[in-house]
């Protein structure tokens, strides 16, 4: 009898507790939305939008639906998150090795980058870069060339933007690419595992790679044509940039602040786990013959690998997490266009914001569980 | 005298190589501190882009040069296993070096020599170089905000008598030390609470009322993070037993709370603090937007702690437990008195880095309308008289929260440090 109020009183108690509070709250957002005359549902998503947004990667309007203008928020989330990922991932890989290199200058430029980057807030780096150091960028019509084709200005950076013929057929090869380098790969594999045979694998995919969408461009009839961004006089003393892609600069001051303090967390990502293998590792594995390639490549980076991605994916979550700092600096992400603009708007706090956080809880699960799929299967089976 | 071997120095020619490699390596250094400093191209009869690569080229070869194992020159050894192991290394070296020689006289002009500091108004900034007259005027409002300027002692006392609270425990006595855990936990919030309440807000004991809207600055900041720090850790060790614990409901409920605060990013907690938690609470009741931001960060920060202090629960060895439970401990008894004392212990630098991640968030309060540091510069950078000075503020504001993170970062790898050897 002691045990069984013991296992259930305070079971109970936490339910009552935690549905107490929800009734008290829902009670409470019912009188409230009574009072001031606002009713609860998510209607308004249909509803047309009528406001615009600078920069979007689909078609968008102002006679688009809520529901358009929230998957432009999404979409440009995951813009900012995506590059930022790759420039965090390479910068914080090239640290991260270079904190364990044996010239004492690199080493110690390493650490102080680390340490230089990671102590400063994400959000003071960010205005830091967007109203400070890119203000300092010159006029459309004084910039100089970068690259020849690409120009940098207060206004953006303007790149080429790629003209396709019959991109579909190029895709195509490209798909066709790649899945002849998986079969090819398992083909090896089990020759490796049968017969002891070894074909240099990476050559043969590399030659694939190549080979099959350069056919596409002689035999599939594909084409490429680059359209270069042009200097347009829009009035006496406005120029303007005209053809090409222009990217914000409100994406590139995010994009810099966000890979820049992510790839400090990164590095030490890295740097933890290439120190996390133990020595004698490397030096078995050298006893029984491996070249150093081998060595690298068979024995360290499999085990380095296994401490470094649970730890840099987490880091890639904060960093999506993060981009939502871009409503500081005015940039149309998530929570700009959607809990700000559309709030705004419509007046419909408490569906707008849940439906916010409900995306990025998705978000942050969905990765979250797939981490923890890839952990169970990285495991160390011991026997 | 043998012939000079490009190729191969070593011990027998070392005199020559070692001088032949100084000098180049000095030339070479000598090149570009010129160009740097003095902006007089010693190069410009050699062609084109052989001018830029000349000392680079020059000090490869010098670096080369000096790469003799087992030289028997102490300083020559070490240079040559620090930082010139081989052609490669010798490269990035030279590399690093010739940045930081170029990048120097720059950033010591924009930041020093061409500088004003002197002045109460914009037409004192007359040089080329950063106007530090700026921060000067605007210091106090970066540091207080808008609190009125013949208050500010109020902040300060209330800061020194929190500090000086915050320390009690170090010089209690022995036979009190047990109600050390009451003291953090319970009274110092409360008491801490009253004290910044009674002197920052002040209301009564005739110190004229200041609005919270009127708090800015770096004191919001450290107001802000002291609260949450306070008030979060509490919670989550609540939150990471109740992960633990094997009473399914209590277990889900707590999983639930966690993963969702640490799903979602902060901005929008804040978001949700602002606009959405008013219309939660009971009609004509009023509660301050600090307050309210305040809540949504402690329950926000709460989750983290959680997982911090669950991560130490797990560390210790399972015969801790089995020990306490044959000693016919109950739960509550084996928590407070074996298993929190250690496991509190072993996650002090994660609660620290939840502590550091947790001062670096605080400026993002901003985005619902506090004018806490990165506020008061957003607003000091729109004002008429003073356009133009982005770039000082925030390297300012950078440098302090560098300083502040830094120091807590340090501070943390030396408990870190300290609390290892122990176990």
């Amino acid at each position: 009898m002691n045990n069984i109020i013991k296992k259930f009183l305070p079971q109970i108690l936490a339910i009552l507790f935690v549905v107490l509070i929800f009734g008290f709250l829902t009670i409470n957002a019912q009188t409230n939305m009574d009072n001031r005359g606002i009713d609860f549902g998510f209607g308004f998503l249909s509803q047309e939008s009528s406001f615009d947004v600078q920069f979007s990667l689909i078609e968008y309007s102002g006679s688009d639906s809520y529901a358009r203008a929230f998957l432009v928020g999404l979409l440009n989330t995951l813009l900012v998150s995506f590059i930022s990922i790759i420039f965090c991932t390479i910068l914080g890989v090239i640290i991260g090795v270079a904190r364990l290199s044996s010239n004492y200058l690199i080493k110690n430029s390493a650490a102080w980058y680390v340490e230089f980057f990671r102590n400063i807030p994400l959000l003071l780096q960010i205005f830091f870069w967007y109203y400070a150091a890119l203000r300092a960028l010159p006029l459309p019509e004084k910039a100089n060339a970068w690259f020849g084709v690409t120009y940098m200005t207060v206004k953006g950076y303007y790149i080429p933007a790629m003209v396709w013929e019959n991109l579909n057929v190029f895709l195509y090869c490209g798909l066709a690419a790649i899945i002849s380098i998986i079969i090819l790969r398992n083909y090896a594999n089990n020759l490796r595992d049968n017969k002891g045979k070894q074909i240099p694998v990476l050559l043969y995919s590399l030659a694939i790679l190549i080979i099959l969408p350069l056919l596409s461009f002689l035999i599939g009839g594909v084409s490429l044509e680059f359209e270069l961004p042009q200097l347009k006089k829009l009035s006496k003393i406005s120029y303007i940039y005209e053809g090409g892609i222009s990217l914000p600069p409100e994406l590139i001051a995010l994009v810099l602040a966000l890979s820049l303090y992510t790839s400090t967390f990164v590095a030490e990502c890295v740097r933890a786990g290439i120190e996390g293998v133990s020595k004698g590792q490397k030096e078995a594995a050298a006893s029984v013959g491996l070249t150093p390639n081998q060595v690298l490549k068979l024995v360290i980076m499999p085990q380095a690998l296994r401490i470094i991605i649970p730890p840099t994916t987490n880091q890639y979550l904060n960093l999506t997490k993060n981009s939502s700092l871009a409503a500081a600096i005015a940039y149309p992400d998530l929570v700009l266009v959607f809990a700000g603009t559309a709030l705004m708007q419509t007046g419909k706090a408490i569906e707008i914001v849940s439906i916010t956080m409900l995306t990025y809880l998705t978000i942050s699960l969905t990765i979250a569980a797939i981490m923890n799929w890839y952990n169970k299967k990285i495991e160390i089976k011991e026997k | 005298m043998q012939a000079i071997n490009f190729l191969k120095p070593n011990r027998d020619n070392i005199k020559n190589y070692s001088i032949i490699g100084s000098v180049l390596i000095l030339i070479s250094l000598i090149d570009v501190i010129s160009n740097a400093f003095l902006k007089t191209n010693l190069t410009s009869f050699l062609p084109g882009s052989l001018t830029t690569l000349f000392p680079l080229i020059l000090g490869l070869i010098g670096l080369n040069m000096m790469r003799i194992d087992y030289s028997g020159n102490k300083t020559l050894d070490l240079l040559n296993k620090n930082i010139n192991t081989n052609n490669f290394n010798a490269l990035l070296t030279l590399l690093i070096l010739f940045s930081i020689i170029k990048a120097l006289p720059p950033s010591l002009s924009w930041m020093i020599f061409d500088a004003n500091i002197s002045g109460d108004s914009k037409d004192a900034c007359t040089g080329t170089g950063a106007c530090w007259t700026y921060i000067k005027v605007w210091f106090r409002r970066f540091m207080y905000g808008m609190y009125p300027n013949e208050f500010h002692w109020r902040i300060n006392t209330a800061f020194i008598l929190v500090i000086a609270l915050g320390f009690v425990g170090y010089f209690m006595k022995e036979n009190l030390k047990k109600y050390l855990a009451l003291y953090y936990v319970i009274i110092y919030p409360v008491i801490a609470y009253l004290v910044i309440y009674y002197l920052i807000s002040g209301g009564s004991f005739g110190l004229q009322w200041v609005e919270t809207g009127a708090w800015g600055g770096l004191s919001l900041t450290f107001i802000v993070s002291f609260f949450c720090l306070i008030f979060c850790f509490p919670l989550g060790m609540i939150f990471a037993l109740g992960r633990r614990s094997n009473l399914p409901v209590i277990k889900y409920i707590s999983i639930c709370y966690i993963e969702f605060w640490r799903g979602v990013p902060l901005i929008t907690v804040l978001f949700m603090s602002s606009v959405m938690f008013p219309m939660f609470l009971p009609e004509d009741f009023f509660m301050d937007k600090l307050v309210r931001v305040i809540i949504a960060i402690t329950l926000f920060e709460a989750a983290y702690c959680a997982e911090v202090i669950r991560g130490g629960l797990q560390s210790l060895p399972r015969g801790q437990y089995d020990a306490a439970k044959s000693l016919g401990m109950g739960y509550w008894k084996m928590h407070i008195f074996v298993i929190l004392p250690q496991a509190l212990k072993l996650v002090i630098p994660g609660i620290a880095n939840t502590f550091l991640a947790l001062v670096k968030d605080t400026p993002l309060i901003f985005v619902v309308g506090l004018a806490e540091l990165a506020g008061m510069l957003a607003l000091a950078k729109t004002n008429p008289k003073w356009l133009g000075f982005a770039m000082e503020g925030y390297i300012f504001a950078s440098i302090i929260f560098w300083i502040i993170c830094y120091a807590m970062s340090k501070y943390s790898y030396n408990l870190e440090a300290k609390y290892k050897t122990e176990r």
